[in-house]
């Protein structure tokens, strides 16, 4: 009403009149909401930007590894190629000696990074590897965003039976090292895979990593739905009539979404990075699959000798871990410029 | 007192019953896992496996081989399925190498991590606050056997500096002692300074702004002694709780990858060898020997919450 008060005014109504020319005076800029407020934060963070440009470049890279397969290296990840041999300056090569020693980098179309003992083309297992990483972390991280947040919902909500269950098992799980935990799983579901899933999917180490990191979300959750659910809009939802469910996801999820969100990057970092210490003990990605982690295990014999074998994996590893951890802190920053959040292995 | 050290130890006990069912039970559920093979040997007849699996017990029940198996760790009995080796005799055979590992990189990245964290909190904005933020987000973005290598290649391979792989006893020579781990050290403290630092400095600001801060320079002591006697010891509770369970897993045998880069002969070596062959015994025990460290080491760091805050009572 107030907002038309000028034309109401000429029509001849002094009362609505006043009230519209104060507001008038005092017009506010339009509201910004929390969500815009932390976009435009992480907009100006431009360092956070630039990590967020390079590790969108590796995911692209990785994923375009079948057409450098197909179109460069004319060679398939897992293709062995033990009595080839390769044009290095217009010599020709054994791809792998008589000895057994693999061929360093030519850095040529073919073998650019040098090859392994069964003569597979190293730069292609790189980028195969790489989205063997990537898809483990990215399915891991999901796992953990939708199961942790449901413990988290389910046990702080409830309490009671659920609480009592659910609490106790995050702390076992929480209370074991992480990376032991995980290799025995690894190990263990190795040889005899999880009913039709095979012992040496790539699924597995994602659903290891995924269990493993539960309680990394579900106990910052539970402590947050805890805080919540004594607060006054949630008895007014309660009164209204609305059930446990909808009170939890149309009430309380929205409130600790930015919670949720700042995770995200955290949870897929570390998510990366144990995938690599499992496949580095042998109890992660599972031949001939390729992973960074395999690779930088599978280089260490060699690495006086050819070090990019192991180094190579390695930088990129680094690089994509340390480009989410940066965007990360940025996104934490942007939605809460004064949270403390910040966990690690 | 006695109601902290009951209750710790109730949950010690607990946690150590807990750790061995889950690590049994993962094993008990591999479906082509089977021990009696692994000891009998590559050429072994199925009569032979037969007796193995009855010599050892594997054709019992799941609780009873489960009794057996805790049974032998407690009597030290305990043998390993792929070397017929004494597993309790080999952790402690091999936990002075561990120990040298563990106990002085531990050390360097606390002393390390005190002083940048201060300077840094001191300094808030400054160069050196800047570069351990990077040092602290770089840190966690490394996994240690990628530093460890990196290391290895380029002072061991490349200068020379270090020799490149093995142990050397302490007894026996303590300067190629030291020579021999140095490396390791710094693959293990390296990428915790940065992160422990941060913690601190945080913290550090944090209590820089609060009343018994201005109280304490208003009455006249020296920055220094402001800062030692009452803003880094407020500040050092959370570094204490980190450094607790830390500490306690890589003397568990979590420095594993660091060991096996460098070869060293220590828990985490065998712990992972054993990984590579199934061979559950050394796992379980291993484990155990993780969760002893945790309980002790969570209890630890609570009493010495205790001592740096007189307000906090230990209730358990």
């Amino acid at each position: 009403m107030a907002l038309d008060s000028e034309d109401r005014g000429a029509a001849g109504i002094i009362v609505s009149a006043a009230p519209g020319d104060l507001l008038a005076e005092t017009r506010h800029p339009p509201a910004i909401g929390p969500w815009r407020l932390a976009g435009r934060r992480l907009r100006r963070n431009k360092v956070a930007l630039v990590f967020l440009a390079l590790f969108v470049i590796l995911v692209a890279l990785c994923l375009l590894a079948p057409v450098y397969s197909n179109y460069i290296a004319h060679i398939g990840p897992n293709t062995n190629n033990i009595t080839g041999t390769v044009d290095v300056n217009g010599q020709q090569q054994n791809v792998v000696s008589v000895s057994g020693v693999p061929i360093g980098p030519t850095w040529g179309s073919h073998y650019l990074l040098g090859a392994d003992t069964n003569g597979r083309d190293l730069a292609v297992r790189l980028l195969y590897g790489g989205r063997t990483s990537l898809l483990i972390g990215a399915i891991a991280t999901l796992i953990i965003m939708v199961l942790g947040t449901l413990v988290g919902l389910i046990s702080g909500y409830f309490r009671g039976v659920a609480d009592f269950i659910l609490r106790p098992l995050m702390e076992l799980i929480w209370s074991f090292p992480v990376v032991i935990l995980g290799v025995a799983l690894g190990t263990a579901l190795a040889i005899g895979g999880i009913g039709p899933v095979k012992g040496n999917s790539v699924y597995i180490p994602a659903f290891i990593i995924g269990v493993v990191y539960i309680p990394y979300l579900g106990k910052p959750i539970r402590g947050e739905v805890l805080r919540l659910r004594h607060q006054d809009f949630i008895d007014a939802a309660r009164v209204q009539g609305m059930g446990p469910w909808r009170i939890m996801f149309s009430e309380i999820l929205p409130n600790i979404a930015s919670t949720i969100i700042v995770f995200v990057p955290l949870v897929l970092a570390y998510s990366i990075l144990l995938e690599a210490y499992l496949s580095f003990l042998g109890a992660g990605v599972q031949a001939p699959n390729a992973s960074w982690g395999t690779l930088i295990s599978d280089g260490l014999p060699y690495i006086q000798t050819t070090p990019t074998y192991s180094l190579i994996p390695g930088a990129m590893l680094v690089l994509t871990v340390l480009s989410v951890n940066v965007v990360g802190d940025g996104v934490r920053d942007a939605l809460d410029p004064r949270a403390q959040v910040r966990v690690r292995t | 007192m006695s109601r902290f050290i009951t209750r710790r130890l109730l949950s010690a006990v607990l946690l150590l019953f807990a750790t061995s069912v889950v690590v049994f039970g993962i094993f008990e559920v591999i479906p082509s896992y089977n021990p009696a093979r692994a000891i009998a040997g590559r050429n072994a007849t199925a009569t032979t496996v037969q007796q193995v699996s009855e010599k050892f017990g594997f054709d019992k029940p799941v609780y009873v081989q489960y009794g057996n198996t805790m049974k032998l760790i407690f009597t030290g009995q305990v043998i390993d399925y792929s070397d017929n080796l004494n597993v309790v005799d080999q952790f402690g055979q091999r936990f002075p190498v561990t120990l040298s590992l563990v106990v002085p990189a531990a050390v360097i990245w606390m002393l390390a991590a005190i002083a940048l964290g201060s300077l840094s909190a001191l300094r808030a904005g400054g160069l050196l606050d800047r570069g351990l933020m990077v040092a602290a987000i770089v840190g966690v973005s490394i996994p240690v056997f990628l530093l460890a290598a990196v290391l290895l290649y380029a002072f061991a391979f490349r200068l020379s500096w270090f020799p490149n792989t093995g142990y050397s006893p302490l007894a026996s020579d303590p300067a190629q002692w030291a020579y021999h781990l140095v490396l390791p050290w710094i693959a293990i403290a390296a990428l915790s300074i940065g992160f422990y630092s941060r913690v601190l400095r945080s913290n550090a600001l944090d209590v820089i702004n609060q009343d018994f801060v201005r109280t304490a320079r208003a009455k006249g002591l020296t920055q220094r002694q402001v800062f030692v006697r009452h803003v880094l010891r407020n500040s050092l509770m959370p570094i204490v709780t980190l450094f607790g369970l830390d500490f306690a897993t890589l003397l568990g045998g979590a420095a594993l990858v660091t060991e096996t880069v460098f070869n060293l002969p220590g828990i985490g070596q065998y712990e992972a060898t054993a990984i590579g062959n199934l061979d559950v015994p050394p796992i379980m025990v291993g484990a155990m020997f993780t969760a002893f460290f945790v309980v002790l080491f969570s209890a630890l760091s609570d009493v010495v919450y205790a001592l740096l805050d007189p307000r906090i009572r230990l209730t358990g």
